[in-house]
């Protein structure tokens, strides 16, 4: 391929032994690269169903056995302790009257789209609060310790400032979700090699262009980390705001549903909430955050098989 | 082929790639500020290698920064006409959220090549360091050798005049070396680049260089300078390469048992 390439012959040749290696450069250079590059290939499906998929299956299949065989030895009344099949069939109640996904599209949209505005206002702020030292001083501590504060509090003076409709909520989410994904993109920020600041300053990334080309797109596995919490905050303090504030203008949601299998002591709809609550979080974490960070993370090679 | 002829010409216009004068860096240390490189004067030429050679606190990777514009001189002036000089680290420091060929895009972006040019000139670039069809490969998908010669497309990939390299072959095993050294001097013949190379191995210094620079330890001097002219391709293993080496070798360790007597 290259064997030409160095046969130019206007420079004087040392020995015939170092012109022969210099034409075989080419050829033991791509021996090198053979013998050194590290092949993967992904995992095939049914290696997949094993390792991943059966293990959560047994784990649920063994939960509904120790849930019934304590049903059976009868340990608490049925007010207390209702059967999986009572509850499967509140489920299905739920989904002959058609309002079943009308319940869980009402809590998940305003999830989703008060996860999308803590985004929104999420990202800036930490990249701010990551970049410029004044503002970190200022909000950092701030901005950690309002993680830990349980967002269930911010409900009471939510309801006062904009009263029982869906702003509340939003507002009650961002409050628990914007400081997660702010942190998480600080302390992305704050890991990303020196090198790769210096290799980018070098090539002429400075300023916003540095940060762009490169403390964003280095940070993204923090970031992502930060967005994973800041799903689970969001859905969390959605939860605590529909359970607290329910209202007949809200629609009904999945804290609606929880709150009203309260008041009616319906022990079977309280699980199902419960539940659907339950689901709900793993899913979109299954479906939109776990892909996300395994392709991120592929992607750089950071995903060690063991 | 024309325009590397008149870039070439060019470049022979101006007398110098790098002009170290009356350098000097100090940085705070706990007894006062701490003299680490004392009066460097120093030119590299359009179309020169010299490597800098020293023992460890020569601050020569210091010297490196200071011509790369990542730091300021404490005294002095650095000088590099063709603009911000390349920068080759030890490690890689490719960015491992991009492809090889990205890459080497995003050094051809931020120095203003249009969009429709830059795949092209990946590839080109790609070839000169003989990895064809890496374009897409990922970092974590290619072996140290490989990952050193992308990192040198990319930093060719920066059109500088000047290729700063600090010691960037350190951490490969030595056959990978080796090969790179041929690789190395191919290319900085192909290419016309100057070549300011900083590291601690003496045969190294002696394989790739037309000028070996030493520099004593604290503070950094050029304590002595060889001219290399046994011609190119060498071999590390050549026997002149071995004599001149065993001559530096002696100077170097002359300037470290300076530091054992007090």
């Amino acid at each position: 391929m290259a064997s030409t390439e160095t046969s130019t012959g206007d420079q004087p040749v040392k020995t015939v032994k170092a012109d022969k290696d210099t034409h075989d450069l080419a050829g033991l250079e791509a021996g090198l690269d053979a013998l050194e590059t590290v092949h993967s290939g992904r995992t095939p499906l049914r290696e997949t169903l094993v390792q991943k998929v059966l293990p959560p299956l047994s784990a649920i299949a063994l939960v509904l056995v120790v849930w019934q065989g304590l049903v059976w030895a009868e340990v608490a009344d049925e007010t207390k302790l209702p059967s999986p099949s009572s509850v499967w069939s509140g489920l299905k109640e739920l989904w002959l009257q058609g309002t079943l996904l009308d319940i869980v599209w009402t809590s998940v949209s305003r999830g989703l789209l008060g996860f999308l505005l803590a985004l929104a206002i999420g990202t800036p702020l930490g990249l701010i609060v990551a970049r410029v030292k004044f503002v970190r001083a200022a909000i950092g501590p701030i901005l950690s310790g309002l993680q830990s504060l349980p967002s269930v509090a911010w409900v009471p003076p939510a309801v006062i400032w904009l009263g029982l409709n869906n702003s509340m909520m939003y507002a009650v989410i961002l409050l628990g979700a914007v400081p997660s994904i702010a942190n998480g993109l600080v302390s992305g920020v704050d890991q990303v090699p020196p090198l790769f600041l210096r290799a980018g300053r070098t090539l002429g990334a400075t300023g916003l262009r540095g940060t762009w080309h490169i403390v964003m797109p280095a940070a993204l596995p923090g970031y992502l980390a930060g967005l994973k919490q800041g799903w689970a905050f969001s859905w969390r303090s959605l939860m605590a705001a529909e359970i607290i504030a329910s209202s007949p203008d809200l629609g009904l949601g999945l804290g609606q549903l929880l709150e009203n299998g309260r008041n009616n002591s319906d022990m079977p709809g309280v699980f199902l909430a419960i539940f659907l609550i339950l689901i709900v979080g793993i899913a979109i974490d299954l479906l939109i955050f776990s892909p996300l960070e395994r392709y991120v993370l592929r992607s750089r090679g950071l995903l060690v098989k063991s | 082929m024309a325009t590397a002829v008149a870039e070439a010409e060019e470049r022979a216009a101006t007398q110098y790639a790098a002009r170290i004068g009356h350098v000097s860096k100090s940085f705070a240390g706990p007894a006062g500020p701490q003299l680490v490189l004392d009066d460097i004067t120093l030119d590299v030429a359009p179309g020169e290698f010299v490597t800098l050679l020293g023992a460890s606190g020569c601050g020569k990777s210091t010297l490196l920064n200071l011509v790369a514009g990542l730091d300021k001189p404490t005294a002095g002036t650095i000088e590099t006409p063709g603009g911000r000089p390349a920068l080759m680290f030890q490690e890689h420091a490719l960015f491992p959220w991009l492809t090889a060929g990205k890459n080497i895009e995003l050094a051809l972006r931020l120095r203003g090549v249009p969009k429709a040019e830059r795949r092209e000139r990946a590839e080109e670039l790609l070839e000169l360091v003989r990895l064809t069809g890496a374009y897409g490969k990922r970092v974590h998908e290619l072996s140290g050798g490989m990952r050193q010669r992308v990192a040198m497309a990319r930093a060719i990939a920066q059109d500088s005049q000047l290729l700063l390299m600090d010691e960037p072959f350190a951490a490969l095993d030595a056959i990978t070396r080796d090969v790179l050294h041929d690789e190395l001097t191919r290319i900085w013949r192909e290419t016309n680049l100057s070549v300011l190379f900083v590291t601690h191995n003496v045969r190294e210094a002696v394989r790739l260089a037309q000028r070996v620079v030493l520099l004593s330890s604290r503070p950094g001097r050029v304590a002595h300078q060889w001219t290399v002219d046994i011609p190119q391709p060498r071999r590390i293993e050549d026997s002149d390469v071995a004599e001149l080496s065993v001559e530096i070798t002696e100077q170097l360790r002359g300037e470290i048992r300076r530091h054992g007597q007090h």
